[in-house]
């Protein structure tokens, strides 16, 4: 969908709820410097969510719907858990796959669509729980890695399966016990960020949801890397407050524990020499080019 | 040849869905009376029948044809806005498929999770799908034949529809007037509209700026 054709037929807009209405008035679609700050002023591109009260996922969509450098040509593609059941509120083109086909959906999905438009730059993001990306999906999404496939995969990490209960997963801690896991967990967290770097991604970050600034510069940086240079790959911490026993508003202070010093996930990043160079790139014409629109604004005020 | 006749409802909690009990989709040219398929000129005038015989003929156009997706799309709104006129007929939008929480404003809005509670709401009986994706306008036309006495028409732009209690296919701005002219033909021999007065609502960025009744 290009951002042109985000609009409602004239016959019928006196009909069409105000969301709507408002998703052509004053979203952020087309506009190159969009970002998590849009937030509040401008229409997001996220109506309601599903999850539950308090849950970190719904922030992190907000602000990844945010950052989409270009929504309007950008495809998700979802899978089983408790991530797919926000996707009927979201106002991106978006596929739900096979719980753990993910990858798979997305390496076929991006083809196609460079075939359809080879002129304009159509974006595929995959966006699944661990339990699709590192248990059940890990072949598939290895293989696209291995493949270089040219998109972005998300893992929204809440060390355990959310949706259906809390059982253990690949990205659990060593020695965590669940609902569905009372043993507790035998074996390390699978280092996943590690692996993806091993498997040819060109652009990988680990973070939590905690500051919207630093979420938005990981989307972005992906999703631009996977643009031009090859696979990228985005893990979040998005801890499941209801399986981990916390209230709706401690998400935050879990999440900060979390990426504290010593915590499992400090910020870091691994970016090929190639991506990088992109990435500079990008940064000096970014600042390049709102120098000048700042000197023309100044021109027209003089 | 299926037996299975697709009435309205209420026909109970889970009813079959017309394909598994053999009912198959017409071929281009025609259409289906409740599982019976026909040629498309009968269906026009059956339909228009049902049309001016309701008390509250509703039409819900969705995704497809709210969105000005190309301008074949804005020509056939323009013709849906013109048979909701001729009827006249209620407009009522299928904007997206969210479940809506907390609670769906029945008065001016459908979705396919809960289309029964528009149906009761504003009692309506007979109503036209339009421009609805394939599988949530089948989930919501078999809820509604479960749930409700309300007769379904799918106005359909792809084979049509089984679970629909009268469908037509490769729907067209063109395909609409003829309706309409049906309508406006029966209307020209006597046959009136008993639809109830009703006002149509209007919206915009700020809500409700005309109130239905
Ligand atoms: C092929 C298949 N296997 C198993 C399931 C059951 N299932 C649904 S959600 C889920 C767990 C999801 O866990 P995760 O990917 O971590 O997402 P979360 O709910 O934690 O966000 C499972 C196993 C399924 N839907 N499909
Ligand atoms: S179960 Fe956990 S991950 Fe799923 S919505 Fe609730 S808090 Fe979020
Ligand atoms: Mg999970």
């Amino acid at each position: 969908m290009s951002k042109e054709k985000i609009a409602i037929c004239e016959d019928l807009a006196d009909i069409m709820p105000p969301e709507y209405h408002e998703l052509v008035e004053s979203a952020t679609f087309g506009n190159q410097d969009r970002g998590w700050k849009d937030i509040g002023s401008s229409k997001e591109l996220i109506e309601q969510h599903s999850l539950c009260a308090g849950c970190p996922e719904s922030i992190a969509f907000r602000y990844i719907l945010a950052s989409l450098p270009a929504p309007e040509n950008t495809v998700f593609v979802g899978s089983t858990g408790c991530t797919s059941l926000v996707f009927p509120h979201v106002a991106v083109q978006n596929i739900h796959s096979l719980f753990g086909n993910q990858n798979a959906i997305a390496s076929g999905l991006k083809r196609a669509l460079k075939c359809r438009f080879p002129d304009i730059e159509k974006d595929v993001v995959v966006l699944a729980g661990d339990g699709a990306t590192v248990d059940i999906g890990l072949d598939m999404t290895m293989q696209s890695w291995f493949r270089q496939e040219k998109f972005t995969t998300i893992c929204f990490d809440n060390e355990l399966y959310a949706n259906t209960g809390g059982q253990e997963s690949g990205l659990m801690q060593k020695g965590f016990v669940a609902k569905m896991a009372p043993k507790g967990k035998n074996f390390e967290k699978v280092r996943l960020a590690e692996i993806a770097r091993e498997s040819g991604c060109a652009y990988v970050a680990v973070l939590t949801v905690s500051k919207p600034n630093r979420v938005e510069q990981a989307i972005k940086n992906a999703v631009l890397v996977a643009r031009e240079v090859g696979p990228t790959f985005v893990q979040l911490y998005t801890p499941c407050i209801l399986e981990i026993g916390k209230q709706s508003m401690e998400g935050l202070d879990e999440m900060k524990d979390a990426e504290s010093i010593g915590g499992r996930f400090v910020q870091k990043e691994y970016i090929t020499d190639e991506a990088q160079k992109l990435l500079d790139s990008i940064k000096e014409e970014t600042k390049a080019r709102k120098k000048a629109a700042k000197e023309a604004k100044k021109s027209v005020n003089a | 040849m299926s037996h299975y006749e697709v009435k309205a409802g209420p026909e109970a909690f889970l009813p079959p869905a017309a394909a598994t009990m053999g009912n198959v989709l017409p071929d281009p040219g025609e259409a289906h009376i409740e599982g019976r398929i026909v040629p498309e000129e009968e269906a026009y005038e059956y339909c228009a029948r049902k049309l001016l015989e309701a008390k509250v003929p509703t039409i819900f156009p969705g995704p497809l044809v709210l969105w000005k997706w190309n301008d074949h799309v804005a020509e056939k709104a323009t013709a849906i806005r013109e048979l909701a006129n001729a009827v006249p007929m209620r407009l009522i939008p299928m904007a997206d498929y969210r479940p809506k929480y907390p609670k769906i404003d029945a008065a001016v809005e459908i979705n396919p999770n809960h289309p029964n509670l528009t149906i009761w709401h504003n009692k309506i009986d007979v109503c036209i799908f339009v421009g609805v994706h394939c599988h949530q306008a089948n989930l919501a036309l078999k809820m509604i034949r479960a749930a409700t006495d309300c007769y379904t028409i799918a106005m359909c732009a792809q084979a049509g529809h089984e679970d629909a209690c009268l469908s037509f296919r490769d729907a067209t701005p063109e395909k609409i007037r003829t309706l309409i002219k049906a309508v406006e033909k029966l209307k020209s021999e006597g046959v009136k509209s008993q639809a109830n007065d009703f006002t149509q609502f209007k919206m915009d960025r700020t809500g409700l700026i005309v109130k239905p009744s």
